[in-house]
């Protein structure tokens, strides 16, 4: 007998088993092919942290960890993701404590209308993961796939500064923005 | 919000697999890499194949051998990050330039080096969501009559945006494409041809698995410089990739030069190419008029981002860099 042309495959209309693990957890579901690995994010796992930007690759909105690589979840089919890790804004940090980058991005006003945040958080882990100690030049270059529309850069680099100098067991920079209004920063 | 079409999912366990199964499917199939391309494009129905062929499991196209004395073979789903750095930043740092211009970091994460090759062709009237396109009639390269970038034409003028085609067609690498019948392998150059719709000389039943670059030479220098709105995200508007193999004294002995993005395939500057063996690279004479030559070739279309006029000025330009930059 001859062996099955393919290993998987679904019809159109058809749904796949997909098991791959979210942030940690071992998840199994069913998802029509051509789903994004962002929709099943947001409308079958409910993880609506990872948002919704250009759905086209070209603003950075809806990045992911998969496998510990920044990718962009608008452009890959969830069906792809089989046996992978993904890791999106939600898991950055077990328990109540802020992740270092969640409390610079907060002490140095590195938010504006927040849209961009957690794309531009997820991607910074990605740099930082590899290279704590990363130059502004690097931040820069490594955040390059993530678009700001209030355009507020300057802030999120100083953010992306100051959480690699907590991982590195240094004092956070100055927040101005803390500085300014008299708020205790949290990264301290 | 824009979701995918439906389309028949097939995820082949091995190489021969892959091409029966594009064999059987044949245009009714595309293959799908990293998608970063793709998916976008379908996202917008401008491609909207009924069945895609998922390369994931596929190892043997992830498969690099080789190194800068006896050629490197890259498996066509080599992650464009991977070809900036390694074995290609060492011996052919040109290319590893180029990978690294593509798109963004989560773009050159997911994207791979047999999809940037096989790239769509790009045109201001062509990309665009359906509804926009649906509204001017669409265009000849998908379900309209007319192209609209010159309504006289009886061709499609949408430009090969890729940033290593260039290169590689420069470096003189070879692409291997796999069918049910066999494999055959050809030089990057031949895999483009001179036409917006139809761009590639890749069947529909074949695979591209495989880019091999050859052993570098002594004396062998080459760049690669790219001209775009933005330093990040954008395709290129120019790309000059330039190659020479320059003897102990500096004299200019092999050369190979190819213009990316002002045209539907990579453009071959030959007079410029033949004009620079025998002459030295120091020369600024020499690489003024070797610039002029090359920038010939240059025939852009009012469909890329920036003006026309100032594209076609600035094509020397960009020539003279590449140039100078293989002087080092």
């Amino acid at each position: 007998m001859e062996a099955p042309l393919v290993t998987l495959q679904s019809g159109p209309r058809e749904k796949l088993r997909l098991a791959f693990a979210v942030n940690g957890e071992e998840r199994e579901l069913l998802v029509e092919p051509y789903k994004t690995l962002l929709e099943v994010l947001r409308e079958d796992l409910g993880l609506t942290g990872t948002k919704h930007g250009c759905e086209l690759g070209e603003c950075g909105a809806c990045a992911v960890l998969l496998d510990g690589e920044l990718a962009l979840s608008c452009l890959v089919p969830a069906v792809e993701c089989g046996g992978r890790a993904v890791t999106t804004i939600e898991g950055l940090r077990d328990g109540p404590e802020l992740h270092p980058l969640q409390a610079a991005f907060a002490d140095h006003g590195a938010a504006q209308c927040g849209y961009c945040t957690p794309g531009m958080i997820v991607a910074a882990r990605w740099l930082l993961d590899r290279k704590p100690d990363a130059t502004r030049q690097e931040i820069a270059d490594a955040l390059a796939g993530q678009l700001c529309r209030c355009t507020g850069y300057q802030q999120i680099y100083e953010a992306v500064e100051s959480a690699g100098r907590v991982l590195r067991g240094l004092p956070p920079l100055p927040p101005v923005v803390a500085a300014v209004h008299g708020e205790e920063p949290h990264g301290r | 919000m824009m979701r995918l079409p439906r389309f028949r999912y097939l995820a082949p366990a091995s190489l021969p697999e892959a091409v029966k199964v594009l064999g059987d499917l044949g245009p009714e199939a595309m293959p799908l890499a990293g998608g970063t391309d793709l998916v976008p494009n379908m996202k917008r129905r401008q491609q909207t194949p009924a069945n895609l062929v998922g390369l994931r499991g596929l190892a043997a196209l992830r498969a690099v051998s080789g190194d800068a004395g006896r050629g490197l073979t890259l498996g066509a789903m080599t992650r464009l990050a991977e070809v900036e750095r390694g074995p290609v930043a060492a011996g052919w740092p040109a290319l590893a330039r180029a990978a690294a211009t593509v798109a963004t970091p989560p773009i050159r994460n997911t994207a791979t080096l047999g999809g940037n090759l096989c790239l769509d062709t790009r045109c201001s009237y062509y990309d665009q969501g359906e509804e926009w396109r649906r509204s001017i009639g669409y265009c000849m390269k998908r379900e309209g009559e007319t192209c609209w970038v010159a309504p006289g034409s009886d061709r499609c003028w949408a430009v090969s945006s890729s940033d290593t085609a260039p290169v590689l067609c420069a470096l003189g690498a070879e692409v291997t494409l796999l069918s049910r019948g066999g494999e055959r392998r050809i030089p990057v150059a031949e895999l483009f041809a001179d036409d917006g719709i139809r761009h590639l000389s890749r069947r529909p039943d074949e695979l591209l698995t495989a880019v091999h670059l050859p052993p570098v030479e002594a004396g062998q220098r080459a760049a690669y410089v790219k001209l775009r709105r933005r330093g990040s995200f954008d395709f290129p508007v120019l790309g000059v990739a330039a190659r020479v193999r320059l003897s102990a004294g500096g004299t200019v002995e092999a050369a190979r030069i190819f213009l990316g993005a002002v045209g539907s395939r990579p453009q071959e500057a030959r007079a410029a190419a033949d004009f620079l063996v025998g002459r030295r690279l120091g020369d600024e004479e020499v690489i003024r008029e070797a610039a002029r030559l090359a920038a010939q070739v240059a025939k852009p279309m009012q469909n890329t981002d920036l003006t026309l006029g100032w594209r076609k000025g600035v094509a020397r330009e960009y020539a003279a860099r590449a140039l100078r930059e293989l002087v080092g």
